[in-house]
């Protein structure tokens, strides 16, 4: 079938088969941040933006995301910056394979709301596992970037 | 994702199906509104004493809250639903495409067709609501979810996750005619209980659900009571 995706700004007309999940979609244009996790729903990893709403691209198939606007990471780099490196500071990644979904709920987290407590930063990424660290060093980064921000 | 062979699937994203209506006696809850527009929306949860919100905000996460729809929710009236178990607790309805407009509760307990839902019906009937949910870790799927009502003056106890599809009880005996005293409560807790039929999965035993179902129903009670 045929879809047209506005990937990062960039329209991009593609002939994708049914069953082609988003996920695959994105990677094969070059966007290899998105990565492929528990393909459960469950960890996160291969969030991304749809029409600005962070989605699991795991689940969902391209076709659904026919006319609409899909962004990675790479298409972020400029607002994630700011606080990537207040996470890095905490040492709060350590294999770094959830980096990317991560970064990408938090942005939407921050757009939603800018200044939250650390319950509903606890609460917004509930949906972002991480198999190396306790999240206290991801929770600390946020904190640190919000207390720069605001002084 | 599942391994599953899907011969004909209809799409129904481009319907205008994905909104919430309200007017001044119901919501109108479209098939593909997502579990994060019933988390979000004011409404129903200025409505439900913020009951909604609390039924759906530990349901994986947000990305996918932003995509699992109500439909599929109740469509599917899978045991661990905590949306089937909430809506129950409503005055509520839902409308088929080919079966026309029946009660949740009877549309819950009637076997999987191909019929589609279109909408969910929520009249404004007057009421309190308070949900809970036991899981084992957040996000993952209830061992029991305990959601308690009194619309119209009448009590309602709807339990999901048992591990079957959502239940409703009502007092049949009238045991908190009286209101709601620390004995009635208690007596409230116990019979539904006694009641609720449970299983055994890996997330719990029968015997620790039914337990549950008792506190639950006791906290629910005490925090519909207004403590």
């Amino acid at each position: 079938m045929e879809i047209q995706i506005t990937l990062n700004g960039k329209i991009i007309k593609d002939h994708v088969e049914p069953d082609c999940l988003l996920i695959d979609w994105v990677r094969k244009h070059g966007c290899y941040s998105v990565k492929r996790g528990c393909e459960t729903s469950n960890c996160g990893l291969c969030t991304v933006f749809m029409d600005g709403k962070p989605v699991l691209s795991c689940s969902m198939l391209a076709a659904r995301a026919n006319g609409h606007n899909v962004q990675t990471l790479e298409g972020l780099q400029e607002e994630a910056k700011d606080f990537v490196a207040f996470i890095a500071d905490q040492g709060a990644d350590q294999c770094g394979f959830c980096n990317p979904g991560f970064v990408m709920n938090t942005i939407s987290l921050l757009r939603e709301n800018p200044n939250p407590t650390d319950d509903e930063i606890r609460a917004y990424l509930a949906g972002n596992l991480c198999r190396c660290s306790g999240y206290e060093g991801q929770l600390r980064g946020i904190r640190n970037y919000l207390n720069h921000k605001n002084k | 994702m599942a391994d599953k062979n899907v011969n004909n699937a209809i799409d129904l994203s481009d319907l205008g199906l994905d909104t919430i209506t309200e007017t001044e006696t119901e919501f109108s809850i479209g098939a593909m509104v997502t579990l994060r527009q019933l988390e979000l929306h004011e409404g129903l949860n200025t409505y439900t004493q913020n009951a909604i919100r609390q039924a759906v905000c530990d349901i994986v996460g947000v990305q996918f809250r932003n995509m699992a729809t109500v439909g599929g929710s109740i469509f599917g009236r899978f045991g661990f639903s905590d949306v089937l178990t909430m809506f129950l607790t409503l005055d509520c309805d839902v409308e088929l495409f080919q079966g026309g407009i029946v009660s949740l509760e009877q549309f819950s307990q009637m076997k999987p067709d191909n019929d589609i839902l279109v909408r969910i019906i929520v009249k404004k009937t007057p009421g309190q609501f308070v949900y809970d949910s036991m899981r084992n870790t957040r996000t993952d799927f209830p061992v029991i979810a305990c959601g308690v009502s009194c619309v119209n003056e009448e009590y309602r106890f709807s339990i999901g996750a048992r591990p079957g599809k959502a239940l409703l009880l009502r007092d049949e005996e009238h045991i908190l005619k009286d209101g709601l005293t620390e004995n009635n409560i208690r007596n409230m807790s116990k019979w539904v209980a006694a009641h609720t039929p449970t299983d055994s999965n890996l997330r719990g035993s029968a015997k620790y659900r039914t337990h549950l179902i008792d506190v639950f129903v006791q906290r629910n009670l005490i925090q519909l009571r207004g403590e």
